[in-house]
């Protein structure tokens, strides 16, 4: 039973692919393709991504991580969440772990919220592929607004969400323990 | 690519580690190997929402999308990026196809920033690690975002 709830969500979609599979066969088709897919680009970041995560667990000192991007690491601390997202690759999925490791070693709300948004919207070689199909001003552009941007969603994050709406570090870490 | 640098660098820390501690850096692993199957069934039911909803949406619909001019087609767009996740090798590409076909600056840029940093796909992986209320004011905040930079991008790039 908390196998089949665990997996309910996947079963679901499953089962709509199946739907779809019998309706409009290519659709189907492409649905199972695209997700496999994915699922490859997954397995290509996320296992190496945890790695990381386990050895910047074991090795990086909490005081390390709380005066550099802590509650009064300032100005500082959000320019350095910002260099940390850009230099991280993968997609956004693949930051949540890093995110909860930061966090879980003293990461400011403020910072967290940061670091997620700059891992999302703004990459290098993103900014390069963007030139390339888009423009490059429209790239540039688009990369000054997003870092105050990303910076006033990290800080409005902070005034919004209460730190007991976030799961404990306790609970956090039951629910990264749950797959034994 | 970026990938093969990843696993370059993921290899030299595990050298390093196992160098300076082996059984500290078997606790790790074991850290990581449980944080990665803790993921798992929500990684797949992600990848499966993607890719449904990617073969029901070809890119040529989407790309009709953009022909829905003004206010409501901007707001069209911009929610549609935020239900959508697309891997950036994907969606520029799509997005250098919309411009052809007509679509503003402004609608572009709050597509690209709604797919990127808004996601419905992803949010349950968010709950997750971060509990219910932080996903949705995170996500709001950056669908905010979203707009207000498109709003600027028309005023800015022609």
């Amino acid at each position: 039973m908390a196998l089949l709830k665990k997996y309910q969500l996947f079963a679901a979609i499953v089962a709509a692919d199946l739907i779809l599979s019998l309706l409009r066969p290519a659709m189907g088709w492409a649905a199972a393709v695209n997700s496999a897919r994915f699922v490859g680009d997954i397995l290509e970041i996320v296992p190496m991504v945890m790695i990381l995560m386990g050895l910047f667990d074991a090795w990086v000192p909490r005081k390390l991580v709380e005066e550099n991007i802590g509650p009064r690491s300032g100005l500082r601390g959000m320019l350095l969440a910002i260099v940390l997202g850009t230099a991280a690759a993968g997609p956004i999925y693949a930051a949540f772990p890093v995110a909860l490791s930061l966090r879980q070693k003293g990461a400011r709300l403020a910072n967290i919220g940061i670091f997620l948004g700059t891992w999302a919207a703004i990459k290098i070689p993103m900014i390069l592929l963007e030139s390339n199909f888009i423009g490059m001003k429209f790239a540039l552009v688009r990369l000054i607004l997003t870092i105050p941007g990303v910076i006033g969603v990290g800080l409005l994050m902070e005034r919004f969400i209460p730190e007991s709406a976030i799961p404990e570090v306790k609970a956090a870490r039951a629910v990264n323990s749950t797959g034994t | 690519m970026s990938s093969l640098v990843l696993l370059l660098i993921t290899l030299a820390a595990l050298a390093l580690s196992y160098r300076k501690d082996p059984e500290r850096t078997k606790k790790a692993l074991l850290v990581s190997y449980r944080s990665f199957m803790a993921l798992i069934p929500s990684l797949l039911g992600m990848t499966g929402i993607i890719g449904l909803l990617l073969a029901l949406t070809p890119p040529e619909v989407l790309a009709n999308l953009f022909k829905f001019h003004g206010l409501a087609g901007f707001a069209l767009i911009s929610v549609v990026g935020a239900i959508i996740t697309m891997p950036a090798p994907v969606a520029f590409p799509l997005a250098g196809t919309m411009l052809r076909l007509g679509a503003s600056y402004s609608a572009l840029a709050a597509f690209v920033t709604t797919l990127t940093m808004v996601g419905t796909v992803t949010a349950p992986m968010e709950i997750q690690y971060f509990g219910k209320r932080f996903t949705l004011v995170r996500q709001t905040l950056s669908f905010a975002l979203a707009i207000l930079i498109g709003a600027l991008m028309g005023v800015i790039v022609h």
